[in-house]
């Protein structure tokens, strides 16, 4: 009988229509602790920006990654910790197909609305020297930006680079 | 120091000269901030001048620092302009529709005003 079965045979049907990619590995990760301090706001871009480097991004994909790692830690130190003690755990993967992650995470006061927070020129500081625009600045300049926060219990900011 | 800001200023024909140098985030633009509001108060200028060719890197709290002065300028009837803008640091300006606010202008490499 035709049909399948001599197709097969022949092999002029594939039947691994899929095509296939190799798996994605993590290729190398960091993990940084660093009290919540505006100056280490410079320290965390250079540490993030230094270890990154090791994938060999252009100039603008490390200057995108330095601003948006700068306006998380600031977030975490700026909003989550308000400016009192607490810790920034920053954590940076490189993939084998050339992506990298990065997740800031503080245990700090929550945010109540992310969706609201997320807004440009939202922002909750009292003092009025804040822009409001950090979210949109590491979503400007990230693939992918994921905010999960619960008030009391901290935020945690992931963001997606995908370097050439 | 390492990260750190700067910022240089020179009063001459009512124009406050600030050229600022280094990386602007949300530590360093502290004493920039001072230093600038400073100047304003003290010479009164009738335009705030700030040179961004020394700046190496900025986030949005650099643009809290411009929108800051601006507020501050207006105080002492001043306006801000803006030179040496480089290409990411327009686009976080523009981001936030700061080139739509009054008092401040960006003056661009023809010496035109960019609005």
């Amino acid at each position: 009988m035709k049909g399948i079965a001599e197709l097969i045979h022949t092999g002029t049907v594939s039947y691994k229509t899929r095509k296939e990619k190799p798996p994605v590995k993590v290729e190398n990760e960091m993990s940084l602790r660093l009290p919540a301090l505006s100056r280490n706001e410079g320290v965390c871009r250079a540490l993030v920006a230094a270890f990154v480097a090791q994938a060999d991004p252009t100039i603008e994909e490390l200057a995108d990654i330095r601003c948006a790692v700068s306006e998380a830690f600031t977030n975490a130190t700026v909003h989550a910790y308000r400016e009192k003690n607490g810790l920034v755990y920053i954590a940076v993967r490189l993939f084998s197909d050339r992506h990298v992650t990065i997740t800031v995470r503080d245990s700090g006061c929550g945010i109540t609305d992310v969706k609201q927070a997320r807004q440009p020129l939202f922002t909750t500081d009292k003092s009025g020297d804040r822009s409001g625009m950090g979210f949109s600045v590491m979503e400007s300049f990230t693939d992918r930006l994921t905010v999960v926060s619960h008030p009391g219990s901290g935020t945690r900011v992931t963001m997606v680079k995908y370097l050439a | 120091m390492a990260f750190g800001a700067d910022a240089t200023m020179e009063y001459r024909d009512a124009v406050l000269a600030v050229s600022i140098s280094g990386e602007i985030d949300h530590h360093t633009a502290r004493s920039v901030r001072d230093a600038i509001d400073k100047g304003i108060y003290l010479y009164r200028p009738l335009c705030v001048r700030l040179d961004l060719s020394r700046v190496s890197f900025m986030d949005s709290s650099g643009l809290g620092l411009i929108l800051g002065r601006v507020a501050t300028a207006e105080k002492v009837g001043a306006s801000v302009e803006l030179l040496h803008v480089s290409p990411r640091i327009l686009r976080i300006l523009n981001m936030a529709g700061a080139l739509r606010v009054p008092g401040l202008r960006l003056i661009t490499e023809k010496g035109e005003t960019h609005v």
